[in-house]
């Protein structure tokens, strides 16, 4: 059976490929990147690919804002694109600087608002960076692929600019699909568990399709029991892993 | 021009802000009310009203949280303004971002951008608490200025005229050379002479570029003459203290895993066969003490571009960092002048690092930071950077006669001229004016895409030789690498980042983010392409050549010529003298408090020994996958780890273990055991968390005082005298280390010397991730060991130092018994045994009994009596508290209690007590009694409180 083809769109500043690289080839998949301009002068193709990820990074160096550069790279030149990608059944998956991407080209969450980015990701409430393993509740009622049959996951954040705000109005027409929440999977847990001030503990949203999905916290970078941080005191929990996410989009894109 | 202001709305959180206003705060500023920051963009070029709004809308502003004004928007009524902008010719990252996005939203008017800051302060505040504000918090005026006029968006045009610059060396007598060379070329009359003879023998004068080159090469910095001078201490004589101590050691070890060591950027050790890895640790000590942000980022982006640039490029895959500044609590009356504060320069480094290493998608996974007064004016910064290639890459490679010189990355600016000569030199309250140039701004996104794109053309073959543009510029990069064959450069070629650079100005600028390539020119289209496509700078600015000779041009007219022999050949070896006596550090006579439970406290929350959790969280440990042990381990994720380990490979169990040892404390009694306790310690730490000593490598950084002075060079002899001795036994090899001398800040009444520091990092190869141990309790029941004899080594310890003193019984280190040890605590770790291990360090016991019990969340119980003594000790305090060497608290499960046992036999070892689920640390004394009983919480509380920012 051929492979599912994976495509990394990578500007300078990006770096969590190589994480979102492995997670993918360790779910039986060929995960290719290129760069922006690549696709631009049609050197590579999107449509040769079942999954768009953007992952992790600094791209251009996270000036202006967070993903603002690339976002605005994006959206006069490749968004129509994109969403005809998503719409042939193809998935996009934006990890930490890709969902500010996706959120600031306005793909994400695909709601009409009173602008063209309804939703942002903005400086944690701390004011700092910061890199700390959470814990996530699914939402399993959401349409999201990549979430299908999971229930929770515990992943590191790394990020600066990780609080959703949303347009008045808005916050009530998201598509949540991960929140932050203590061990006992409760929400409302407050600082440290929802590590950047985001409302509704908001994680991770996706679009209403389902199909694109974008998350702060580093899904990719559990997928192996030694990554958790005590994993040298409790026993495994293979039903926390991260990897779930990359096996789910995988498993649908088989279908395509 | 347009100028447009950026800032939060009404009714969003403005963390900035905030944080600004805390700030003011902890500087006892207690009137400031309210604090807003606004972002400033100036624009110059022609826009009409509608591409304005789309810029300031689309691009510039956040639509959910930010608002926008343009043009400005008066100072509100109540409010003081403080606007801050970069200096000229400082370059801001943002600004190339800004025009790009300009760009792409399909505006090409727009020429010049600049960025800059407004701060509104409310609250009852004269004019000199501004400027205090401003002075402490806002501005550095090595790299910012207030904004007094309306703010220029261009830079003053700069133009250079090409003018042919000689000296007349031959007409100077000695005191015009010392003068010629004082504050610029920082060389002694004997090596200025050497240059004059040179040139008289070639009869000409030399051109200014000529000299500077010169100057570079034989730099401190760039060749270490201390290290390599002959150096009589008492009646013995040291022929070149380098290959007579850490190198020897590493050569008669002749480990045959040691494939490159101390001749490449890096010290390169065999992995799996299948790759190799490369380990360097840097300082940027100079620059981080006037722009701790620009000196420290620069100092990681340096030290990143090593492994790179060592054999054929390795990638990076970790990044350590250490820390030494002056006390966060110094009051600001006890700053010398021209000094900024220690909690200032902590920030700024902090930032720096994280922000650099965070963007480039390296993990920082280990580090330390440590304190002491004497850092005050000349605060350490130590960046590594660990790298991974291909078994085949592991050898510097070697250009033919013919091959471009392809320099890419970074543009060329006037950033960190005379960078390299100005860390030959001491520091003084002019330093700030005088160094301005010597500071470097970088771009973590520059060095990215570089990274990205060599890392492509070394796995196509593109290139013959790779090397790094660090200290010294292309002069020493160039220089360096056309030694063996001969190089000609053409100077106006190197891309600039703004025009009015001099061709000398060109060749020894420390812009960063530049690599040199090799390229054979059948293969420079390939390479281009590679570059162009990654949005990287690759240029092709020389050849080398056939000529061994070092040739430089400016628009085709000769501005150097030297001959490599003379260049890297011609420095006479140093003579230098050193003295050493043992400092009078009486022990001091105290009573044994009753409860040594407030000292526990003291020391847990002393400086050196509390949480850096603050500075942890802040670094990304986690890119790119590999993590195994973080810094930060235990039940709520924020115990202090031993040692970082990291798995490399996706498809290997095969991890590197990285530590650290570092005690300035024990060089103020003798510097020789302070080596030899930083050798014991990062060696311990790799034991710890589940390591063995087959394969250790070393890395020494040592950070003195001016070598000139005698005493100085005498404990720096000490300390290298103490590596020797201590690879051999222990069997680690160095493979690669570094020097920053001159470290002392003359006040005017006298000189602050740093404490003699070094760091010694330890890097091993461990063959299953799966068997890694962490320091935190596991389970209530078990037992702790204590493995290793504990003798009356209180000197320099931290409990001395809470009761006011130095002492005198330094901790030594026995390497012989260390090393049978250790093999046999490896050898228990590997059956899977050891359910938590601790090395014990700063505090003895007492600390490290504290850590496993809070980091587990447990109770411990320790009996006193039962520790196994190396000497007879009657107090409690002693015990507890000694700092003696290459001992372990380890947790045993009961059932494993024999075949533990019998792994450990023959080594000192002792059962002294349990893990409790009391949740409580108690001590009993030698006598029985108890003489320290503690809530864990409490004491994690005592722990964690001093750097909770």
């Amino acid at each position: 059976m051929k492979k599912v083809k994976v495509l990394m769109l990578r500007a300078p500043g990006t770096n969590r490929d190589i994480d979102t690289r492995i997670a993918f080839e360790q779910c039986g998949a060929e995960a290719d990147s290129a760069l922006v301009n690549e696709l631009l002068r049609q050197e590579k193709r999107l449509m040769d690919y079942q999954i768009l990820v953007i992952p992790g990074g600094f791209t251009y160096g996270d000036d202006i804002s967070a993903g603002k550069i690339m976002a605005n790279e994006i959206r006069p030149k490749l968004k129509e694109d994109i969403l005809k990608f998503v719409a042939d059944g193809r998935l996009v998956l934006g990890i930490c600087n890709g969902f500010q991407v996706l959120v600031k080209t306005g793909i994400l969450p695909g709601i009409k608002g009173k602008s063209a980015q309804p939703v942002t990701l903005t400086n944690n409430d701390s004011g700092k960076f910061e890199c700390r393993w959470v814990y996530l509740k699914v939402n399993e009622k959401s349409p999201c692929i990549f979430t299908k049959g999971m229930r929770g996951m515990y992943v590191p954040i790394a990020h600066g600019e990780g609080k959703l705000v949303a347009e008045p109005g808005i916050a009530e027409k998201l598509n949540i699909v991960v929140q932050y929440v203590d061990e006992k999977f409760k929400t409302q847990a407050g600082y440290p568990y929802n590590p950047n001030g985001s409302i509704n503990d908001i994680a991770g949203i996706c679009d209403a399709s389902g199909r694109i999905f974008g998350l702060m916290p580093h899904a990719e970078d559990f997928i192996r029991w030694t990554q958790h941080p005590r994993w040298t005191r409790e026993t495994p929990r293979e039903d926390l892993y991260g990897l779930q996410i990359f096996q789910n989009a995988v498993a649908w894109a088989k279908g395509i | 021009m347009y100028r447009i202001e950026v800032s939060v709305k009404e009714g969003f959180a403005d963390p900035r802000s905030e944080g600004l206003q805390k700030d003011i705060l902890d500087l006892g500023i207690k009137t400031v009310e309210r604090v807003k920051v606004s972002n400033i963009y100036l624009l110059e070029g022609n826009l009409n009203e509608k591409e304005l709004q789309a810029i300031c809308r689309e691009l510039l502003t956040d639509p959910i949280v930010e608002e926008y004004f343009s043009p400005e928007q008066p100072a509100p009524v109540g409010a003081h303004l403080i606007e801050v902008a970069y200096n000229p010719g400082v370059m801001d990252p943002v600004e190339d971002s800004v025009k790009r996005g300009i760009r792409d939203l399909g505006i090409n008017t727009v020429n010049a951008v600049r960025t800059a800051k407004k701060y509104l302060l409310w609250g009852k505040l004269s004019e000199s608490t501004l400027q205090s504000i401003s002075e402490k918090l806002l501005v550095n005026s090595i790299v910012q200025h207030v904004v007094a006029k309306k703010e220029a968006v261009t830079l003053p045009s700069a133009s250079y005229k090409f003018q042919l610059a000689h000296f007349d060396l031959a007409a100077m007598d000695d005191a015009a050379l010392v003068e010629l060379s004082k504050g610029r070329f920082w060389l002694n009359l004997e090596e200025m002479k050497i240059i004059q003879a040179y040139f008289r023998r070639v009869g000409r004068k030399p051109t200014d570029v000529e000299v500077e080159t010169v100057a570079q090469t034989w730099s401190e910095h760039c060749c270490h003459k201390t290290f390599k001078s002959k150096i009589t201490l008492g009646k013995k004589t040291i022929d070149n203290l380098m290959k007579s101590t850490v190198m020897k050691a590493t050569r008669e070890l002749n480990k045959p895993w040691c494939l490159s060591v101390f001749k490449d950027n890096a010290g390169v050790i065999d992995f799996d066969g299948r790759h190799a890895v490369c380990f360097k640790v840097e300082t940027h000590n100079h620059p981080s003490a006037v722009e701790p942000y620009g000196g420290a980022a620069t100092g990681i982006g340096g030290v990143i571009r090593d492994p790179l640039g060592t054999g054929l490029g390795a990638f990076p895959i970790l990044n350590t960092d250490v820390f030494c500044f002056g006390p966060p609590d110094l009051p600001h009356a006890n700053l010398p002048k021209g000094v900024l504060h220690p909690r200032r320069i902590f920030k700024g480094v902090r930032a720096g690092v994280a922000d650099y290493g965070n963007r480039m998608g390296i993990p920082t996974s280990n580090g330390a930071v440590l304190f002491d007064e004497r850092y005050v004016g000349n605060p350490l910064v130590y960046c590594g950077t660990v790298g991974i290639m291909p078994a085949t890459m592991t050898q510097k490679g070697l250009q033919k006669p013919g091959d471009l010189v392809l320099l890419v990355g970074g543009k060329t600016g006037r950033d960190g001229i005379h960078g390299v000569t100005f860390a030959s030199g001491e520091l003084d309250k002019e330093s700030e004016t005088l160094s301005s140039s010597s500071v470097q701004i970088g771009n973590a996104i520059v060095e990215k895409k570089a990274l990205d794109a060599i890392i492509q053309a070394r796995d196509l073959g593109l290139y013959s030789r790779i090397t790094d543009v660090g200290g010294g510029g292309l002069s020493s990069a160039v220089g360096e690498m056309g030694e063996e064959t001969g190089v000609r450069v053409d100077l106006e070629k190197v891309p600039l980042k703004y025009a009015g650079l001099s061709y000398t100005e060109i060749w020894i600028s420390e812009s960063q983010e530049r690599m040199i390539l090799a390229v054979p020119p059948d293969k420079i289209e390939q390479a281009l392409a590679i570059f162009r496509n990654e949005d990287a700078e690759a240029t092709v600015i020389g050849e080398f050549t056939d000529t061994k000779r070092l040739q430089l041009y400016y628009n085709k007219t000769l501005v150097c010529d030297l001959d490599m022999a003379f260049l890297h050949g011609g420095l006479p070896q140093l003579q230098r003298e050193a003295v050493w006596q043992p400092p009078a550090h009486p022990e001091p006579e105290f009573k044994q408090p009753a409860d040594l439970t407030g000292d526990l406290k003291k020391i847990l929350g002393s400086w050196n020994v509390c949480s850096k959790e603050w500075v942890i969280r802040q670094y990304d440990h986690e890119v790119q996958g590999t993590s195994v042990l973080k810094p930060l381990v235990g039940v709520a994720n924020d115990g202090p780890g031993d040692a970082a380990i990291i798995k490399p490979l996706a498809d290997s169990a095969k991890g590197i273990i990285i530590s650290n040892g570092i005690n300035p404390k024990y060089g103020d009694i003798d510097t020789y055991w302070m080596a030899a306790s930083a050798i014991d310690e990062a060696l311990r730490q790799v034991i710890a968390v589940g390591g063995n000593l087959e394969e250790v490598a070393l890395l020494d950084n040592f950070c003195w005082g001016n070598p000139e002075k005698p005493d100085r060079l005498g404990t720096l002899v000490r300390a290298a005298q103490a590596c020797y001795d201590m690879a051999v036994v222990y069997g680690a090899p160095f493979v690669s280390g570094k020097d920053s001398l001159y470290n002392e800040y003359e006040t005017g009444k006298e000189s602050i010397c740093i404490p003699p520091t070094l760091l010694i990092s330890a890097m091993a190869v461990m063959d299953d991730v799966n068997k890694a141990v962490s320091m935190d309790c596991k389970k209530a029941g078990n037992l702790i060991y204590l493995i290793g004899n504990t003798y009356k080594e209180l000197g320099g310890s931290h409990y001395y130092a809470v009761h006011g003193s130095i002492g005198s019984s330094v901790p030594k280190v026995n390497p012989q018994k260390g090393k049978q040890l250790m093999n046999a605590l490896s050898k228990a770790t590997k059956e899977g045994i050891v359910k938590a291990c601790h090395d014990l360090s700063e505090g003895g016991i007492g600390v490290a009994a504290a850590e496993m019990a809070f980091a587990g969340s447990l109770g411990m119980t320790l009996n006193l009596k039962n520790v196994p003594l190396g000497e007879p000790i009657d107090r409690d305090d002693f015990v507890l508290f000694s700092e003696s060497n290459t001992r372990f608290l380890s947790e045993v499960a009961p059932q494993d209690k024999a075949a533990f046992e019998k792994i450990m036999s023959g080594t000192d070892f002792a059962e002294i007590g349990k893990v409790t689920a009391s949740k409580k640390l108690i001590v009993n004394g030698l006598k029985g009694k108890s003489m320290l009983e503690a809530d864990i919480a409490e004491l994690k509380e005592a722990w964690q409180k001093p750097l909770r920012w």
